[in-house]
């Protein structure tokens, strides 16, 4: 067991400088308007570094140098472009502890989390876009004996990204290794709740990237978010957070006859048939592991498993079995190894989870655990913490139908596998779902069934690079992680080459 | 006319004046989804394009020297929401998305409570 002191004090492993800059250009360079935001960590609810406050005056110069790197950087061979992709890693994974530290103070999730996946993911991500962009070939198809249409790839340009404050890093680097991968310069915003632990990032990695590449404006969402996305100097803009800023983004990118990548979030049902319950062995405490996986992060996942679906025959041992599991978890301060579920990343967070709450009681859900803030004492007081949570209900409640993106699930229970695919799919989202069965059978034609863009079958929160992740129905358009993401980034150039010394015959 | 689906709280309303003094006249769009989702967006009126066949208009907010502020919701959201009332009040914090409060250090919150027979019963087509 181990407790991390906070970064900056005494025996830290890490420290935060007290103000960044944005990062334009390969240089710290000051906000045109000079104005900066103080930004606290939800552990204890106090501030610890002051960032910089963009506008559209920072976000143009962020596109001069972008567009200025790009042509450069776009012609690069891959094999040079996988090389800083892997150099990044590398760098990364040498400065693991502190990255996993300093991710945990921005955002308040528990250190044993960013020491176990959030950093180890982005280190591999980085690399499996490395290894995906020497692999990558183009096409050539023979159209007639003297014609042939080649297919190359090409680089988009200049693209925009703006970040979601779940996983600062880790989302930072879901979108910018295809981006970069693909030869592409990046003007990269980060959320207002968790600016700053991508700016340690920036300045860990800023000898490697050639200057422009990647750009980091950060900012308030209406006053630098809405100037990139809305801006006509990029060729495409991606975006994770929710519905109504997805709708206007892709309205602004409407108007610029750009491509948009959303990831809007979901309502994730966890479906337990119950042949789960048949044995109690490994299976069945896997099984009871998955229930628990709502409060994974606190809850602040787009894809948490915020809807138990379970099966009557089982119903009441199972959901027994899993309030023992919630009953167990380990609650407190982020930076000590042994906590399993520590703050939420924001106090307006905090608050929206507590009206749901609120709602929910009020709809007539049963509380079955938790249900309240927590104070966790002493410095933690000041903290973001909401007991994990569990609701028993009716699908057809708003705890049931909106993302509360806290350690909340509602539970309620299915008679058939025709009910269950139908509660499963009764909901605007389809991010991700889960699908527990001993029969292949069963968890294959669920998972089939379900509309959803990612079907966890007997697992949970798994995110490996090669598997793709993204939405069907409200919960966005097309895809990020897997090679496929390449070309989500990238032109296709046909040459349609004619061999022939003949005219065709029209003229 | 059918009645108002949205109130808005005193602190909230000041923030509103607030905002219509530098951004002019307001709307707000109740998100849905991950991250800042069931967040109520506001935004310059006409900033988000809205329409009766993809929205719902749940009301008009009324704050004095103002005018009034449509609240907007995704007709398919709606569908799932319409058994309750949403209040809008305001926390501190920060919310992400292109909402307008987010600089001032404060965050509009939506606050739910469930129709009254009565209010339900007005509102059935």
């Amino acid at each position: 067991m181990t407790v991390y002191q906070p970064p900056g004090r005494p025996g830290s492993v890490v420290s935060y400088h007290p103000r960044y800059e944005h990062w334009i250009g390969g240089t710290w360079t000051p906000p045109v308007r000079g104005r900066y935001f103080e930004n606290p960590t939800p552990v204890t609810g106090l501030p610890f570094t002051e960032i910089a406050r963009g506008t559209a005056e920072d976000i143009e110069a962020a596109l001069d140098a972008a567009h200025a790197a790009a042509p450069a950087w776009g012609r690069t061979a891959p094999a040079e472009r996988a090389r800083l992709l892997l150099r990044i890693a590398d760098r990364m994974e040498q400065h693991l502890e502190e990255l996993a530290v300093a991710e945990s103070w921005e955002n308040g999730k528990p250190v044993r989390e960013t020491l176990a996946a959030d950093l180890p993911l982005a280190v591999d991500h980085l690399r499996y876009f490395a290894g995906a962009l020497r692999a990558q070939e183009g096409g050539l198809s023979q159209i007639d004996e003297d014609t042939v249409a080649y297919h190359f790839h090409e680089p988009l340009g200049v693209v925009g990204q703006i970040i979601p404050w779940n996983f600062p890093l880790l989302m930072a680097i879901w979108k910018l290794a295809p981006a970069l991968a693909a030869g592409n310069a990046v003007v990269l915003k980060p959320a207002e709740q968790t600016p700053a632990s991508i700016m340690l990032l920036m300045e860990l990695i800023a000898d490697l990237v050639p200057p422009g590449v990647i750009n980091v404006v950060n900012g308030f969402g209406v006053e630098a978010g809405k100037p990139l996305a809305s801006s006509s100097r990029i060729r495409k803009i991606s975006f994770t957070g929710e519905t109504t800023t997805g709708r206007l983004i892709m309205q602004y990118a409407s108007a610029n006859l750009i491509p948009v990548t959303l990831e809007l979030g979901g309502k994730s049902p966890n479906v337990f048939f119950a042949d789960v319950a048949d044995r109690r062995d490994d299976f069945y405490d896997k099984a009871l592991e998955g229930f628990a996986m709502f409060a994974l992060n606190q809850g602040e996942v787009c894809t948490c498993p915020s809807r138990a679906l379970i099966q009557s025959s089982i119903y009441d041992g199972f959901l027994g079995d899993g309030l023992e599991r919630v009953r167990a978890m380990r609650q407190g301060n982020p930076l000590d190894t042994e906590t399993m579920v520590g703050a939420q990343a924001s106090n307006d967070q905090l608050e929206k989870i507590l009206s749901y709450i609120d709602i929910g009681r009020a709809e007539g859900a049963k509380v079955l655990a938790g249900g309240e803030r927590v104070d966790l004492g002493g410095e933690l007081s000041g903290g973001f913490y909401v007991a994990p949570t569990v609701f028993e209900g009716d699908n057809s409640m708003r705890i049931f139908q909106e993302e509360i993106f806290g350690p909340v699930v509602a539970v309620t229970r299915f008679e058939d596998f025709e009910d269950g695919v139908g509660l499963a799919n009764d909901t605007l989202y389809g991010l991700g779902a889960g699908v527990w069965s001993r029969d292949g059978s069963t968890a294959y034609r669920a998972g089939r069934a379900i509309q959803s863009g990612r079907v966890w079958t007997n697992c949970y929160h798994h995110y490996p690079a090669h598997a793709a992740f993204g939405g069907y129905k409200n919960s966005g358009i097309g895809r990020e992680n897997h090679k496929v993401l390449l070309e989500h980034y990238q032109q296709t150039k046909n040459l349609l080459v004619n061999y022939s010394p003949k005219a065709q015959g029209f003229f | 006319m059918r009645p108002s689906q949205v109130a808005v709280t005193s602190q909230a309303a000041e923030l509103l004046r607030q905002l219509g003094g530098e951004h002019g006249p307001l709307m707000f769009h109740q998100s849905g989804g991950c991250c800042d989702g069931s967040a109520p967006m506001c935004y310059p009126a006409g900033e988000l394009h809205v329409s009766q066949e993809t929205d719902r208009l749940l009301g008009e907010l009324v704050v004095e020297g103002m005018d009034p502020i449509p609240v907007w919701m995704a007709k398919d959201q709606y569908a799932y929401w319409s058994h309750t009332h949403l209040t809008i009040d305001v926390v501190p914090g920060r919310g992400s998305g292109f909402s307008l409060e987010s600089p001032t250090g404060l965050r509009f919150l939506t606050r739910s409570r469930l129709l009254t027979d009565e209010e339900a019963e007005a509102l059935t087509p």
